[in-house]
């Protein structure tokens, strides 16, 4: 059991960018041109490693892997979709990270004190509602990415140049009002806003229009589930079961 | 045997497959101009199981024995042609259908690989709707049939194969399907696991009338399970009918050995007419036709002073071998 143990700490502490992005931001002072002070800013990186706990999804390459080897044959002729059982393995890998999480933030405290700061609790039962939404646009997009299995068999590929975007315009580097005016317009048209910067700000009592931001992230959750439905549906008539 | 539980009617799969020559040279030219073409697997069968029937399905590797399973159990999706199982399209895989057959793999497993395997049938047990007091009594029902006990609150990776393949099965058979698609059950098990897992599948088999459409290359398995046989030869169907019928087609004569009490007795036998194999001293081979056994030993006996006699079956795994090797077999 030792192994698991170890392999879920190193994937919370995997998950640290923020806090490398918070020390660039601060030692350079960016932060003035955007108006946040060092504390609401710290703040927002703390939040956003967390929400990139709790919202971080590894669909595509468990599906491929079990996709080129056969393994989901056996899950295709039960009477549940097997994206359901990726779905249950993300969750219960989420609640086990929680405790390693925790720890991170314990750390981040001691050495950040200033930054302490206790949400209200309707603030904080909207920022999980809006990571768990956060989790649910982004195990739709790496499903429908994992469904490509079924023409390219390695659509992991595609979902690695869907991480530039998701890196860059998620919020996870910077927070999206870094950007300038005509950028953000686009940026917030996108599904990655919302992914990681809208539930951050929530969290960390940064300015946000809460309302707004949960409406897109539902708008998005409703336009992607239509879309996995279909190419599942039409990757599933084009499944050989290889390796069976 | 009751009614027609799988109609299968001119059906063919064809595969998309590319190739790819060797080396930088090959794999440059695979990258720009990827050459694909479409093979042929299932080439137009059509064939009828009833309720209640245990089929082999016989054919070398590659004959196309995996593909029709996976077509009847709803897995891969057929390209011309028409199949029903239970009154079912399989493909549309609609939950009344999955819930009444199930496909065991011998070298794919559904386990989860680091849990024991009791988590597994509760998650199966939940898939398919049944409560917690009906799941303890299938896997209690189930785990008396298949004598495992300990094993099943043992992860999965410290078991070993005979162990998992009856895990396995329980996992593949809590819903308690009437359409079983067994895929090589017995592969890499030892003899007496082997043994066990095909007095299961009789006895399985017996209780619920459950069909069963089977595969493997152990000919045991074949012989102790199935009064029927369909051999696939390139995609085709060589031969459908009873597995008695095609081991007497294809080992029409019988091999003889025959101890006289005397020297003197072999060589009256050897010059009375039948087509002998050998003769050392008193022991003489002979071989005689199935349909003239009888007669023909009765003339023996009555005529000859005999000490002993050996009746020689073929092995079957040198007659089935022909099958996989021959195009058609008309019975």
């Amino acid at each position: 059991m030792l192994e698991y143990r170890v392999e879920i700490a190193l994937w919370a502490i995997s998950g640290i960018i923020p806090f490398f992005m918070l020390n660039i931001w601060t030692n350079n002072n960016l932060n003035e041109s955007i108006n946040i002070s060092d504390i609401m800013l710290s703040r927002y990186f703390l939040c956003a490693f967390f929400v990139r706990q709790f919202s971080v999804v590894w669909v595509v390459f468990s599906f491929e892997e079990d996709s080129l080897m056969g393994k989901v044959s056996p899950y295709l002729i039960q009477p549940l979709n097997p994206f359901f059982r990726y779905f249950a393995q993300h969750l219960a890998e989420q609640i086990t990270r929680f405790p390693f999480a925790l720890i991170i933030a314990f750390f981040f405290f001691i050495f950040n004190p200033e930054s302490i700061w206790i949400p209200n609790l309707g603030i904080l039962l909207l920022s999980i509602v809006s990571t768990f939404l956060s989790f649910l646009i982004q195990f739709l997009i790496q499903s429908i990415v994992a469904c490509l299995c079924f023409w390219i068999e390695k659509a992991s590929s595609i979902e690695r140049l869907l991480f530039i975007p998701t890196l860059f315009l998620s919020g996870l580097l910077a927070p999206v009002v870094s950007f300038p005016a005509y950028v953000k317009s686009w940026i917030y048209l996108t599904p990655f806003p919302y992914l990681i910067d809208f539930p951050a700000n929530l969290l960390s009592g940064n300015e946000t229009n809460i309302s707004g931001g949960l409406s897109m992230q539902i708008l998005w959750i409703f336009l992607l589930l239509p879309l996995f439905k279909k190419i599942w549906s039409e990757g599933t008539k084009k499944y050989t079961a290889m390796g069976s | 045997m009751g009614q027609n539980i799988i109609d299968v009617k001119n059906l063919s799969k064809s595969f998309d497959i590319s190739s790819k020559e060797p080396g930088l040279k090959g794999t440059i030219k695979h990258f720009f101009r990827r050459q694909t073409k479409s093979l042929k697997v299932i080439k137009d069968i059509s064939f009828e199981i009833k309720e209640g029937e245990i089929v082999g399905f016989l054919g070398a590797n590659g004959a196309g024995k995996t593909t029709i399973l996976k077509m009847l159990c709803g897995l891969i999706y057929p390209s011309e042609g028409s199949i029903l199982v239970s009154g079912h399209l399989p493909f549309r895989r609609k939950e009344n259908f999955l819930k009444n057959i199930t496909l065991i793999m011998g070298q794919k497993q559904q386990l989860i690989w680091d849990l024991p395997p009791i988590e597994s049938f509760y998650l199966n047990a939940s898939i398919y709707d049944l409560d917690k007091f009906e799941a303890k009594k299938r896997i209690k029902k189930l785990s008396e049939m298949l004598e495992i006990d300990e094993e099943l609150f043992i992860p999965v990776r410290k078991l070993s194969l005979g162990q998992r393949m009856k895990s396995e099965l329980l996992a593949a058979l809590i819903h308690e399907p009437n359409i079983l698609f067994l895929d090589e059950p017995t592969l890499g098990l030892d003899i007496n696991a082997q043994r066990n897992l095909r007095k299961f599948l009789q006895k399985y088999n017996k209780e619920t009338n459950a069909t069963i459409c089977l595969t493997s290359h152990y000919m045991k398995d074949i012989t102790s399970l199935c009064k029927r046989v369909i051999c696939v030869h390139e995609g085709a169907i060589s031969y459908d009918g009873k597995l008695n019928l095609l081991l007497k087609r294809l080992s029409p004569v019988k091999e003889i050995l025959i101890v006289c009490r005397s020297e003197k007795d072999a060589t009256k036998l050897e010059s009375s007419g039948f087509t002998v194999k050998n003769k050392i001293k008193n022991e003489i081979t002979i071989k005689i036709e199935n349909n003239s056994i009888t007669s023909s030993l009765k003339t023996i006996l009555n005529n000859f002073d005999i000490e002993d006699l050996f009746i020689n079956e073929p092995p079957i795994d040198e007659i089935i071998g022909k099958v996989l090797i021959k195009k058609d077999y008309d019975i």
